[in-house]
């Protein structure tokens, strides 16, 4: 019991740490700009937490986080960066919204999963295209990902200001026509569908990694694609299987951030939710079980913000800040654990996820 | 690299930079033909092409720094708009550009040498280091910018004497800011510091095998402190080069992924200032001709396709012809001393 309490200790008391002396730091910035520190956090606790739904607004925030974190930390796994979770995510979020305004009269036990299959097919053949290209041509992932995702946002801007476009009355934006309530994510008391499902990914993405052979060969590419392949491993066969189930993760986020929230799709609406996964899947140490509590932080600070700003009038980019810092702590464990006088957990190293690009397949 | 005997200095040239060059000829051909049918116009585009690459240039430069040494940099982003802020408001506050685009550089290198601090002395997984620094400047940035705040002016075209009149080739290299001619000078400097110099060697045997650089009395650490934090400074003057010479003024989140390209245009071009020159300079003109067919308005395509030019075009390029690029073997791992 003793020795179960400390570990536990250990395995918590980083993080923690790692977000208190980020708010410290944040309550410095604040002071030297003018603000008052306490009531710029009592808000923005106050907006992530203080009411059922407010609550609710946060699970909103985390579940789209959740899933980008997971496929970038499920990419992670194989040794490949993902930085197009941001375009896998659009094209699952226009393809939701495509199949949740086009289609009609389904019942919403077919529609909303078959929009939900719409985005996580449409994120996945997205993702499929950088491991494709890295598998058969070379070519790294973190150029061809980062290409895509402004290839991706062309694209939708396009469908939702051409083809899919609302053309209801008085309409002169480009985005597409709410999707149909059959086709739309509610609320099971203040707790989101959407975010059920973002756990149960989660945990389906920790299963897979370590309870499967497709797993097992996975993280062993991660590891050193030498070895996976004369251990008679398919490399490539792996990197694109990885890269579509990353995107598929991806484009489920887009999917749900469609149905749930915002319900259609809107250029802009979701920008910079893939570029948040990077950080998440790294707070969360690149392991699913990471990214939930996370996601959740970052959702919560993303949520508070709102009332941060509109309350005690402080610009919400100061969370941008607050969440770097975290990321710096929980990176840099050996500060945090000098300063609690902690030491590191048996077994347990600093993390690392890149032995840089230099782990070519 | 492959070391191949047998094979004469120009052979080994071409393997690796024939592709490269048959391009650079294509693009040559057409922008001669066009420039025979509208050489207004082909001067307009081949202008905004240098004004794409500039920023692209610079960051490469950044990365290639850093990488060369064995630390991985994917905060260029974040270098290159804390860098476009900083000099922004010096700008605003001072009136002096001078000193505005110096402010910048120094930001570049202040986040160079936090940049260093985490993956040289915390070694904290450099992939995190520089997400770090993205974000902390995105919210940095966007938390003290105030809308409002006018520039005094910018930096303006500076016409080189004689050279300026030289037909094409002289309205297009030799009127420009000093910025831009700053970068034409760095990526001299720097193929010559990288490859012919002490400095450089040190610098690539430390990026290759820092063990071995090491033992022969080479300090790995100082090594990679100086050279990230010199690839700071590229990154900073990048932004200093958006705010200052390019827009004149600051916009949330402006950089727009552009450290991000720049990263792409570093690996494309091999990791080194050359091959980085060049593929800016393709990215530069792709964009630049995606400008001049979108405002020229004489093709019925949506403006969104016409938009996916430069993009598509560098994943075609780096898939069909260019593959594998062979990256520092001690990029991204800490050392550690014995």
């Amino acid at each position: 019991m003793q020795t179960k309490l400390s570990s536990l200790w250990r395995a918590v008391s980083v993080p923690l740490f790692a977000v208190i002396l980020a708010l410290v730091i944040g309550a410095v910035i604040l002071v030297v700009s003018g603000a008052d520190p306490l009531r710029s956090y009592g808000a923005l606790a106050q907006g992530a937490f203080g009411s059922g739904q407010t609550i609710n607004r946060t699970l909103e925030k985390a579940t789209p986080l959740m899933l980008a974190g997971l496929a970038v930390a499920f990419a992670f796994k194989a040794g490949l960066f993902n930085i197009g979770a941001q375009g896998q995510l659009i094209f699952g979020a226009i393809v939701s919204a495509w199949l949740g305004f086009s289609i009609t009269g389904l019942p919403w036990l077919l529609h909303v999963p078959l929009c939900l299959l719409g985005g996580a097919a449409a994120g996945g053949l997205y993702g499929a295209i950088p491991g494709v290209l890295k598998s058969y041509t070379g070519a790294h992932e973190v150029i061809t990902t980062i290409m895509l995702n402004f290839v991706a946002l062309n694209i939708t801007d396009y469908l939702a200001d051409g083809p899919w476009k609302d053309d209801s009355p008085g309409n002169i934006v480009a985005r597409t026509p709410a999707v149909l309530p059959s086709a739309t994510l509610n609320e099971i008391g203040i707790i989101p569908i959407g975010f059920l499902i973002a756990l149960v990914c989660a945990v389906g993405a920790w299963w897979l990694l370590w309870k499967t052979t497709i797993g097992y060969e996975i993280r062993t590419v991660g590891l050193n694609p030498h070895a996976a392949r004369y251990a008679g491993m398919r490399v490539p066969k792996t990197i694109i299987l990885t890269m579509v189930l990353s995107g598929v993760l991806a484009g489920l986020g887009g999917s749900i951030e469609t149905m749930g929230v915002i319900g259609r799709f809107q250029p802009g609406f979701n920008a910079g939710l893939g570029f948040d996964g990077i950080t998440i899947a790294l707070l969360g140490k690149t392991h699913p079980f990471g990214v939930i509590p996370a996601a959740l932080l970052v959702g919560a600070l993303k949520a508070g913000a709102n009332q941060m700003q509109f309350s005690a009038g402080v610009p919400a980019e100061i969370i941008d800040v607050i969440m770097a810092l975290i990321l710096f702590f929980v990176a840099a464990e050996m500060i945090v654990r000098w300063l609690i006088r902690t030491r590191t957990a048996e077994g347990e190293e600093q993390i690392t996820l890149s032995t840089g690009w230099g782990a070519q397949s | 690299m492959e070391i191949v005997t047998g094979m004469s200095g120009l052979e080994r040239w071409l393997r690796r930079w024939g592709v490269g060059a048959l391009i650079g000829l294509a693009v040559a051909v057409a922008v001669g033909y066009y420039y025979s049918l509208h050489p207004l116009v082909t001067a307009a585009v081949l202008a905004a092409a240098i004004r794409h690459s500039t920023p692209l240039v610079l960051g490469a430069l950044c990365g290639l720094m850093c990488e060369r040494s064995g630390v991985i940099n994917i905060g260029i982003e974040g270098q290159m708009l804390l860098g476009a802020f900083i000099g922004f408001l010096a700008n605003v506050w001072t009136g002096n550009l001078f000193i505005a685009v110096l402010a910048g550089v120094l930001t570049g290198a202040l986040l160079g040498l936090l940049l260093a601090f985490m993956s040289v002395t915390l070694k904290v997984d450099q992939i995190i280091g520089g997400t770090v620094i993205n974000i902390l400047a995105l919210g940095l940035t966007g938390y003290f910018y105030t809308a409002g705040l006018v520039t005094q002016g910018k930096l303006t075209p500076i016409a080189l004497g004689p050279l300026a009149d030289i037909p094409l080739f002289g309205t297009v290299f030799f009127v420009n800011p000093p910025i831009t001619y700053a970068t034409f000078i760095l990526i001299f400097v720097v193929h010559y510091v990288l490859f012919y110099t002490r400095w450089g060697l040190r610098t690539r045997a430390v990026g290759e095998h820092p063990r071995a650089a090491d033992t022969l009395g080479v300090n790995v650490f100082k090594m990679r402190y100086w050279n990230v934090i010199i690839g700071g400074m590229f990154g900073g003057l990048a932004g200093a080069f958006l705010t200052l010479e390019a827009v004149g003024s600051f916009e949330r989140g402006m950089t727009n992924g552009r450290g991000f390209v720049a990263l792409a245009v570093m690996i494309f071009g091999k990791y080194t200032p050359f091959g980085a020159w060049g593929a800016a300079l393709l990215f530069g003109m792709a964009s630049a001709v995606q400008t001049q067919l979108q405002f020229g308005g004489r093709i019925e395509i949506p403006h969104q396709f016409i938009g996916l030019l430069p993009y598509v075009l560098t994943i075609v390029v780096l898939a069909g012809f260019v593959g594998r690029t062979r990256i520092p073997a001690a990029d991204g791992i800490p050392y550690e001393k014995e």
